[in-house]
């Protein structure tokens, strides 16, 4: 059942509300956010507020070209650097390789130097005016290289996919009408509020403790471990609170722990490394910019036959997360829709630009946004409806998709299409700025328009990643009789905190309030793994659940008894119980991983938005006014929480699609600072209406399929389309700027 | 973050004598101080001179025919001003569009003179509405005409032991004044173009005269575009004029392509809001 937002809903099936009276919104809401009071009152610990007597601080000294060969480093002889540490490539006890997908990226730059801000040198000191002062005497000789910039001109390719179905070339001699497009999207910043922060700590035992600011506290153990030769007990990290990720500090604090690691071996004391939002802004991943090319064939009775699909990614200088990120991005290019004739070649390529990496939505976002556009003008050049044309084409149950995956159960494309545009009333709003197009004299100064989105999203890790990562999610009853959920999935302001504690307390028959949460530290909880890929709800909730199950189980056969009147007895007399639960592959659910055939993901999620905005004609500068957004997210665990992922994904798809914008001159990125990087403000917000649909999946036994990523494929698609709806214009190139906007439509006055 | 050392002088007449005495960069609200601090922009002054208890330079009151404004005034102050907003409209629609409620409580006027931005919000309104700027030493005072405080990229005609200590507007009978910015978003945003047009009519069937048109960020400072201002001189808001002038100022200026806009859309979007101002002017 849905669950609207505009109309306060009974609570949705599986819903599980508090049952003690927590202080909270109102019934079927959800309970108050676990973290929420302490980050309210200031009291919440992020990694600049811990404390460590005795810390140093730690700086990066980077390259200041997009590509050199690295000659010598020179300390000038004239400072005294006994009161300070000095780090190079050299003093890196294991493999000088951030440990990712590809063994690629240097920790410290050795030989040849390949972006921008790539980390040459670390200094630590007792204190800053020392710090600054010790960086200002290291003196880096480099030899310029020619870079490679443009990443359609790079012949250095990091992986590469293609998924054929069908007969392309029967497709398109069918096909009536063929529609071509080009379509560029460049980086985006995530711009979380807490910039990458990490402390590192000496252990007594010869290893090191990080505490810091990240998602992925397993990435960052193995990347320990394998550098720093450490063994899993050597290796601890520790997650602070976390002021926001969005896959920004998915893979990034890998080499941050590893930098701020080895300051402190060096030093012998806690070394912190705090950027400031420049460094932050300059050095670490965004989203990857695109070329995405479209060949789609229309039959005469507009069924949509053939698609060609190109598609290129820039990954900066390393390949980072590139082969997962492009994965998405190639099994979502299709968009929501039915063809039997498909072919999508992709590659990510090497540029001497700073290495992209994850941003919610991951790789999806850039290729949808593709899709929805060639689905807008398509309908434009039949004259059809764009609601119309996807009321046909989208994905119903039984449809089979490129990768030949069968769509059985969980297709919610029509119901989040048909919600989505009824409460937005879009056929009656078309109708209306169609009119007033008709009317407008050339001296208008404004004008309305609506436009469309529908996109659908995997659900958890792509292919066989599930499996591969093989996580275990534990809950214990300790022998105190304590009941702790035993997790390395974080919180980073999303609301894993609030939302386990409700499952587990759902699936005992407990009061939330008696669920505890142990702390993010891998020397207490088990890999159960990255919080990412809107998977933490779906898979790791659903192992969490399987695993009070079992214990549940355990306790009630022992006592006889329910499980909340008889599990703190039955600690005194058993001692403690832990479930730890291991991740089995869904039934049914296939893909090789050789041949992109079979199942790509064990559900999708989807989305439609419909946004209207006005243009200002003089100055083409947009105002976003609303997004009516409908999301099937399987089931709503937490309504207000839902709703806060839906809006701000939103907010952050009305950026990309109007705004944000990374500017490079050779290799630079030019607004590395909150001056110039912009995102909207809160004036600059629409309206969101959120609609959340549940189609569940069965293989999660509570039907959740994740949220985080959905609103991010919709937004910028449907913004463009209304963009169009008011002027006339299409704009390929995100962000659909003023100067885009302008430009475009001084040609079409011209025409 | 390197912190220079700083005083704050009770009186002016302390801070004259402290200006005489070594270089100091005056602190008045912060707001782009501290920016450039943090942000490592430029070589960090020796010493900072905090002008923020020097009442002597605040207080908004009417002189004569003039509205004067001490150079410690706010943007909230001048938003809560009923003087200006009675008086001088524009003013209060330029201070709202500065930064947002933090940056308008702190920041100054005195602040963004001197600190000669291109793209400083305030300024062509002070431009197009023939503001002097009062600056003071120990040598004493002299008047500056805001035609010429700005002399190059980021260079004003202050010198070393000189401050702003305030601002007078003349109030000319029968002006209309006209404002616009155009940013990236709808707060905290640097101009990509900042218009401030003036014109003397006593009906709107009249002709204009003494049009000033004060023009940012489409230039290394802000600028009046006076050949513009030459051909609207004696004209009526008609078509005509309204796309002549369009083009001329599109033909007049020279703007840039940087990090927050392009030469052509600066160009263009110019020549579109005086179109639109001329247009609303005469009503058609
Ligand atoms: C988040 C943010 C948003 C902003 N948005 C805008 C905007 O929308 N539009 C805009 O125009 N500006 C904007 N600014 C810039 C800034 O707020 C304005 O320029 C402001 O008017 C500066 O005033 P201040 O008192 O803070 O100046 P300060 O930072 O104190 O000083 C600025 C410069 O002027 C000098 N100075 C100050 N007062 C005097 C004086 N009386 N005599 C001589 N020299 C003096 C200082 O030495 C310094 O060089 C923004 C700044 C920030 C941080």
């Amino acid at each position: 059942m849905p669950v609207g937002r505009t109309a306060p809903a009974p609570p949705a099936p599986g819903t599980v509300l508090p049952d003690t009276p927590t202080p909270g919104p109102a019934p079927g809401r959800g309970p108050l956010r676990r973290e929420g009071p302490a980050k309210l009152t200031g009291t919440a610990l992020y990694t600049d507020d811990l404390v460590f007597p005795g810390a140093w601080h730690g700086a990066t000294i980077r390259s200041t070209e997009a590509r050199a060969r690295l000659l010598a480093i020179e300390l000038d002889p004239a400072f005294d650097w006994s009161k300070v540490v000095v780090v190079t490539a050299g003093d890196i006890p294991g493999p000088n390789i951030v440990n990712s997908i590809q063994d690629d990226q240097p920790i410290l730059a050795t030989d040849e130097i390949r972006h921008h801000a790539e980390p040459i040198v670390l200094v630590a000191a007792p204190d800053r005016a020392l710090l600054r002062q010790a960086v200002g005497q290291v003196i880096v000789r480099t030899e310029p290289l020619a870079p490679v910039l443009d990443p359609l001109a790079s012949d250095r390719v990091f992986v590469h996919y293609e998924i054929e179905t069908g007969d392309l070339a029967a497709g398109f001699a069918e096909a009536t009408l063929v529609i071509e497009g080009e379509y560029r999207v460049g980086h985006q910043e995530q711009l979380y509020i807490e910039n990458n922060a990490m402390i590192a700590v000496p252990r007594a035992d010869g290893g090191v403790a990080v505490h810091g600011s990240l998602q992925c506290p397993y990435y960052v153990h193995n990347a320990l471990k394998r550098s720093l030769l450490l063994t899993d007990e050597q290796a601890q990290v520790v997650q602070a609170e976390t002021g926001g990720g969005f896959g920004g500090k998915e893979e990034y604090p890998s080499i941050l722990a590893l930098h701020a690691a080895l300051l402190a071996r060096a030093c012998g004391r806690p070394v912190r490394m705090i950027y400031d939002r420049h460094e932050d802004i300059a050095a670490t991943t965004k989203r990857h910019p695109a070329v995405v090319r479209y060949r789609s064939g229309v039959a005469a009775d507009g069924r949509l036959v053939a698609q060609d699909i190109e598609i290129v990614m820039d990954a900066g200088a390393y390949c980072t997360l590139s082969p997962v990120v492009l994965s998405r991005g190639t099994l979502h290019a299709g968009g929501p829709y039915a063809c039997p004739n498909v072919r999508i070649r992709s590659r990510a390529v090497a540029t001497n630009t700073p290495p992209n990496g994850a941003f919610r939505g991951f790789g999806a976002p850039q290729t949808e946004f593709a899709a929805e556009m060639q689905v807008n003008r398509i309908a434009e050049a039949l004259g059809e409806s764009p609601l119309d044309l996807r009321r046909r084409w989208l994905y119903r149950p039984g449809d089979t998709t490129p990768t030949g995956q069968v769509l059985r159960e969980s297709v919610a494309a029509e119901e989040v299409l048909e919600r989505a545009a009824e409460a937005a009333e879009f056929e009656r709003v078309r109708a209306r700025t169609a009119g007033d197009r008709a009317q407008r004299g050339p001296d208008a100064r404004s004008a309305h328009g609506i436009g469309l989105a529908l996109a659908w999203h995997g659900a958890g890790f792509t292919g066989s990643g599930e499996v591969h990562l093989a996580s275990v999610a534990s809950v214990e009853l300790t022998a105190d009789g304590r009941l702790v959920i035993l997790i390395g999935s974080t919180e980073m302001g999303q609301g894993t905190k609030t939302i386990f504690p409700q499952l587990v307390a759902d699936a005992l028959g407990v009061p939330m309030d008696d669920v505890e949460f142990a702390p993010q530290d891998t020397a207490l909880v088990p890999d159960s793994g990255p919080t990412v890929a809107s998977r933490t709800a779906m898979v790791v909730g659903g192992l969490v659940i399987e695993a009070c199950r079992r214990l549940r189980a355990v306790v009630e056969e022992r006592s006889g008894g329910p499980f909340a009147d008889t599990y703190r007895a039955d600690a005194g007399t058993h001692g403690a119980t832990r479930i730890d639960q291991h991740f089995r592959p869904y039934p049914g659910v296939d893909f090789d991983d050789t041949t992109y055939r079979g199942d790509a993901y064990p559900a999708f999620g989807w989305a439609s938005a419909v946004a209207e905005v006005d243009v200002d004609l003089d100055t083409g500068e947009v105002a976003v006014r609303s997004v009516v957004a409908a999301d099937d997210v399987g089931r709503v665990i937490h309504p207000v929480l839902a709703e806060g992922q839906v809006e701000g994904g939103t907010l952050q798809a009305v950026g990309y699609a109007t705004i944000e914008e990374i500017k490079l001159h050779d290799g630079r990125y030019l607004n590395d600072r909150l001056a110039t990087y912009l995102i909207p403000t809160a004036l600059d917000a629409p309206r969101i209406s959120t609609i959340l649909v549940e189609a569940p999946f069965s293989g999660a036994p509570h039907g959740a399929k994740g949220i985080g990523e959905l609103p991010m494929d919709v937004g910028a698609p449907a913004v463009v389309a209304a963009i169009h709806d008011a002027t006339g214009v299409w704009i390929h190139d995100l962000p659909a700027s003023p100067e885009r906007i302008l430009a475009a439509m001084d040609t079409l006055v011209r025409r | 973050m390197i912190e220079p050392p700083l005083v704050s002088p009770p009186t002016l007449a302390d801070a004259y004598r402290l200006l005489a005495e070594s270089v100091y960069r005056p602190i008045a609200g912060g707001t782009d101080v501290l920016v450039q601090l943090s942000g490592q922009l430029g070589p960090p002054p020796d010493r900072l001179l905090d002008l923020w208890r020097l009442d002597e330079l605040r207080g908004i009151e009417l002189d004569g025919d003039a509205l004067v404004l001490g150079a410690l005034t706010t943007y909230s102050g001048i938003r809560r001003s009923a003087v200006c907003r009675d008086l001088l409209p524009a003013l209060v629609e330029a201070a709202a569009t500065v930064g947002a409620a933090q940056i308008q409580n702190r920041a100054t006027l005195g602040g963004n003179i001197a600190n000669a931005s291109p793209a400083g919000d305030m300024l062509p309104v002070l431009l197009a509405t023939d503001a002097t700027i009062v600056v003071g030493s120990i040598r004493g005072e002299r008047s500056i005409p805001a035609r010429s405080f700005w002399t190059g990229y980021r260079q004003t005609a202050l010198r070393p032991d000189e401050i702003v200590i305030r601002i007078r507007i003349p109030l000319v009978a029968d002006r209309q004044v006209r404002f616009r910015k155009i940013g990236t978003r709808r707060a905290q945003a640097i101009s990509k173009v900042v218009v401030g047009l003036s014109w003397v009519a006593p009906t709107s069937g009249s002709p204009w005269r003494t049009v000033r048109l004060g023009l940012g960020s489409v230039a290394e400072r802000p600028i009046r575009v006076t050949a513009t201002e030459a051909f609207l001189e004696g004209r009526l808001p008609t078509p005509d004029t309204a796309a002549e002038a369009a083009q001329r100022v599109a033909a007049e200026i020279q703007p840039i392509d940087d990090v927050r806009s392009t030469a052509d859309y600066r160009r263009a979007v110019t020549a579109r809001v005086l179109h639109r101002l001329i247009r609303e002017a005469g009503s058609w």
